[in-house]
């Protein structure tokens, strides 16, 4: 009887609690974002009037000879821009966590040395190393130089070959801390015993990381892996800072966020298009879901965490 | 990587706010409410706000060009609010939307202007005394296309050239280059001497490439306006010989600039030139008060070289800067006297002074003080004036021709495009949604 009447009972706290989360995101998220997604199947009439104009902003994105090479471009620049966060800034921040989980002096001074870029202001990242790697008053030619090895010495930031690779780098060097604090976290949650049962039974370090402790902290390189994929698919700060909107040279720094941005806000004399805007948007908006679903329901359904 | 706020999240926040349909203006009323009667609306202070993209110009706005103004007219207090230059028109676009803009808006030249008017943002000033202080040349960047409704009252003009450290030539026994055989000529002696870098600029920014190095120069091959009107006609291409020839000199540029220019910007560039370490830098008179003041050596102009010694010369005399009054300012007589103010010739005395390098655009002589604006200026006299051939009409499509400029003119120099292929880029890029210039 009495079960059976706290049953009944709508459970009124349940909704006290929620509202406040649910209104701010609603108001704030949800809205918004399906508003932008309204927004990009409109076309704005000379007049200041909005029209329906079904996926015509989505094909034109994809396939007219104005849009599309600008697209495509930035798409694959920032596919560039993923690879090379994944490859270099997630070994490295594996390799840092491994050390880290050593027993050497200093752990912690590096802990947070490694980890302080990622706090600084895109601004300040970008001015200290187009400082750094400038030719005209940056310290990179005089340390290669010092090595004997000036004649390498490039301007790599204005180079076509080389800004796209210059500017992933210096990404990575922000954020390298964060897959470190997240890869240390999950090392540090081995339990001793089974790395001492490996040792006993005359594992290589080698082998208990690749054997052991990998396999244990997968899950969290699936999380690693899906952040770099939103953050990257996301980004604009950096380019922006260091290049301007036009991510130049020759469009070779475009990432799809510069591109939303020269198209919705414009750029000098070309007049910002908010419907063709909210469409590239749209595309960021879609290729990010379609990351996070594949993580969702390939990755993470393989990889369970592992029961000790 | 992470980002606390997601650019997303920005993303759409911001498209949330400007798809927000426009409230109607209410009719602003002019005199105060019912009931407040015995206050007389004559008598009354009014403020009005100065919205601009010159945040460099704030002193002297505050110091010497509105307390002229204040204390002929002790009625009315100015507040000149300017916000930074790359973001102006985006954010006077949403508080024109919002309804929240100052009274006086200052007015990019030419098509975002004109889209601001056809909106209803910026009110029409034909009927402004003062406005027949101005030539139809200086009202054209601020005009309908046919001439009829002028709704800004034009300001300045900057006009394209090349300083020179005097102490670099005089060192060298270096004369002003007139012709660009000379020009080499000058530029292989420094290269030679080796104690300066020849050319001082950089391609990162892209825009140096375009406005001062294409529009500089390339004048004195398209004849000014003749060619800039004639590419509006659709009756020249930029693949003509003019405009292949203005993009090969800047290709010739590469061997004299310093080691690493694709990665130089516009502020590196003007420290590395006021510090001495360069002998030549193209640009234009916007730069003078900033390189007076930071240089600890006399400079010195010239104007962009003719092929041969005593062809007709032609200069970009830039319509740049203007004022026009905000359509639904609540005070719009107030608005109104400060703009005939500024269609003064005691304003472009008052303005041209303070800014040197900002050439008034009134039709009576200003007395300039500065030696390096007198001489800019005297150029008038000597060379026939243009503008930017991608500011009126041209930059009207996708690509967006003036973009499309700087990124082909960048890679000229940086010799990842020759000038030939920058050129068909170009047309073909105009050619996709321009009519006149497909025939």
């Amino acid at each position: 009887m009495h079960m059976h009447r706290r049953a009944s009972t709508l459970p009124v706290h349940i909704f006290v609690f929620l509202a406040p989360a649910t209104l701010v995101y609603t108001l704030f998220m949800t809205y918004p974002l399906l508003d932008s997604l309204r927004l990009s199947l409109y076309a704005i009439e000379p007049t200041g009037v909005e029209r329906f104009v079904g996926l015509k902003n989505y094909i034109d994105l994809l396939t007219s000879p104005d849009y599309a090479p600008r697209f495509w471009g930035a798409l694959r620049n920032n596919i560039v821009f993923f690879v090379i966060h994944m490859v270099v800034q997630n070994s490295i921040g594996l390799l840092l966590a491994t050390l880290l989980t050593t027993k050497g002096r200093g752990r912690t001074f590096y802990r947070t040395v490694i980890f302080m870029p990622t706090v600084l202001s895109f601004v300040i990242v970008g001015f200290i190393w187009n400082l750094i790697l400038s030719p005209l008053w940056g310290v990179t030619e005089g340390v290669l130089k010092s090595i004997g090895l000036g004649h390498l010495f490039r301007p790599w930031l204005g180079l076509e070959s080389s800004a796209l690779i210059t500017i992933s780098l210096i990404s990575v060097w922000q954020f390298v801390g964060i897959p470190m604090v997240l890869f240390y976290a999950a090392l540090i949650g081995i339990p001793e015993e089974v790395i001492e049962a490996a040792r006993v039974d005359g594992a290589t370090s080698w082998h208990i990381f690749w054997r052991i402790k990998f396999p244990l902290i997968l899950p969290t390189v699936g999380v690693v892996g899906i952040l770099t994929f939103v953050g990257n698919f996301n980004a604009f700060d950096l380019v922006y800072t260091i290049k301007g909107a036009l991510a130049g040279p020759n469009f070779s720094t475009d990432l799809m966020g510069t591109l939303f941005y020269r198209t919705f806000f414009g750029q000098q004399l070309q007049l910002g298009n908010p419907t063709l805007g909210a469409a590239v948007a749209g595309m960021m908006f879609i290729i990010i879901l379609s990351g996070v679903l594949a993580y969702m329901f390939i990755w993470q359904r393989r990889i369970r965490p592992t029961e000790l | 990587m992470l980002r606390k706020v997601s650019f997303l999240v920005a993303t759409a926040l911001v498209l949330a706010a400007c798809a927000q349909p426009q409230a109607p203006q209410a009719p602003a009323p002019t005199q105060p409410a019912a009931g407040a009667g015995a206050q007389q609306p004559s008598g009354a202070q009014v403020t009005l706000i100065i919205e601009s993209w010159r945040n460099d110009d704030l002193p002297i706005w505050q110091d010497v060009i509105i307390p002229a103004f204040e204390k002929k007219y002790p009625n009315i207090k100015v507040i000149f609010s300017p916000t930074a230059p790359a973001d102006y028109n985006g954010v006077l676009n949403s508080k024109l939307e919002a309804g929240t803009a100052g009274d006086l808006i200052t007015c990019r030249p030419f098509d975002v202007s004109l889209k601001l008017f056809e909106k209803g943002y910026l009110a029409p000033l034909n009927d402004l005394p003062g406005m027949e202080n101005f030539s139809d040349f200086a009202k054209t960047a601020w005009s309908t296309d046919d001439l009829k409704t002028t709704f800004c009252v034009p300001m300045a003009s900057v006009i394209h050239g090349f300083f020179y450290n005097k102490q670099a030539f005089e060192k060298l026994g270096l004369q002003e280059p007139t012709t660009w055989d000379e020009f080499y000529q000058v530029l292989d002696k420094i290269k030679a001497d080796g104690t300066y870098v020849p050319l001082v600029m950089g391609t990162a920014d892209m825009w140096e490439a375009a406005t001062m190095g294409f529009q500089n120069i390339g004048p004195n091959y398209w004849k000014g306006e003749e060619g800039r009107l004639a590419l509006i006609r659709g009756q020249a291409k930029f693949t003509d010989e003019p405009y292949v020839k203005t993009w090969q000199q800047l290709a010739r540029w590469r061997d004299y600039l310093p080691p690493g220019f694709e990665s130089i910007k516009y502020p590196d560039a003007q420290a590395f030139f006021t510090l001495g370490r360069g002998a030549i830098y193209p640009t234009g008179s916007w730069e003078i008060a900033l390189f007076e003041k930071q240089a600890n050596f006399p400079l010195g102009i010239f104007k962009p070289p003719v092929e041969k010694a005593g062809d007709e010369c032609y200069i970009s005399d830039h319509v740049d800067i203007a004022l026009g009054m905000n359509a639904a300012t609540k005070h719009p007589q107030e608005a109104r006297t400060f703009l005939s103010w500024v269609a003064s010739a005691e304003f472009a005395e008052l303005y041209g002074n303070a800014l040197p390098g900002f050439f008034p655009l009134h039709s009576t002589p200003v007395e300039l003080k500065n030696e390096l604006a007198k001489e800019f200026v005297s150029w008038r006299n000597e060379c026939k004036s243009t503008i930017r051939n991608s500011y009126h009409i041209l930059s009207r499509g996708e690509p967006n021709l003036e973009n499309e400029l700087w990124r082909v003119s960048a890679a000229v120099i940086n010799g990842t495009l020759t000038p030939e292929q920058a050129a068909k880029e170009i047309q073909e890029g105009l050619e996709r949604w321009y009519k006149p210039a497909q025939q």
